[in-house]
């Protein structure tokens, strides 16, 4: 059986897009930054510090952006607990129209 | 910037009191057991929680960060202007047992995590983006946490 070399970042994906269904969904592994990070030794994971972009309508059911990323914490419980997992999270969780708003301000400035 | 009370004392020796008798814990914990948080440990990080009026859990000390998000949030409550009298550190990473039940209080699985008036704020990604869209600043201001202005300062020409 051929196996993925992002099994992490798969499982990622799959959780987030079956439950949030987002028009955006950008990974990033940013776990090669870190590699010699003290907390790092012995951990043998490439996939280890995340950044992740989702824009999702879903977001729309809390404002507020620590309950936000509460969210995804409660759909990556598992990858977040489990001994060599995930050890960082970045996150940027938008609405579509919040998405929007700020592109446009950027293009703005 | 923001170079006085690194590490608060309070804390460890709020958590050394009340803590459990460890040596007889076993050393090695099911997921399940390393998920209660003891009363404990609820009520010593209740009074971390409360030993000021901002209160980050950090890995490292203000001084000498150990991770690169806590380095960073350190320095956005610098640039904001932090009243250092009014700010205290924990560092996490000098105690096993807050540095997971943190986790549990907060149900928050990273650090750092931001506390203004016992109330949880985020990680470090929500302050930067309150760092950059002003409510940070609105919200410290509000809570009256800010090194106030001199009055001697130069007068605005």
């Amino acid at each position: 059986m051929a196996q993925s070399t992002t099994p992490m970042e798969d499982a990622m994906r799959a959780k987030l897009t079956e439950a949030l269904k987002p028009t955006t969904l950008e990974i990033y592994n940013d776990s090669h930054l870190h590699s010699h990070h003290k907390a790092m030794q012995g951990v043998t994971s490439k996939e280890t510090h995340f950044r992740v972009v989702i824009t999702s309508d879903k977001f729309k059911e809390a404002r507020m952006q620590p309950a936000r990323h509460r969210m995804v914490y409660a759909l990556l419980k598992d990858e977040l607990a489990q001994e060599g997992g995930i050890h960082a999270l970045q996150l940027k969780t938008r609405t579509l129209d919040e998405e929007e708003r700020q592109k446009q301000k950027e293009q703005a400035e | 910037m923001f170079s006085r009370r690194a590490f608060a004392p309070a804390f460890r020796a709020a958590t050394r009191a009340t803590r459990l008798p460890s040596a007889t814990a076993p050393r090695f914990l099911t997921p399940m057991q390393m998920r209660m948080l003891s009363d404990d440990m609820r009520q010593a990080i209740d009074k971390a929680v409360a030993s000021a009026p901002v209160v980050l859990f950090m890995k490292g000390t203000p001084e000498t960060p150990q991770c690169g998000f806590s380095r960073a949030s350190i320095q956005i409550l610098g640039m904001q202007g932090v009243d250092p009298e009014k700010f205290t550190a924990f560092n996490v990473l000098e105690d096993n047992e807050l540095r997971s039940g943190i986790k549990e209080y907060s149900e928050w699985p990273t650090i750092p995590q931001l506390y203004v008036d016992k109330e949880f704020v985020g990680g470090c990604d929500i302050l930067m983006t309150m760092h950059q869209d002003g409510s940070l600043a609105k919200m410290l201001e509000e809570k009256g946490v800010l090194v106030p202005p001199e009055n001697d300062a130069e007068t605005p020409k």
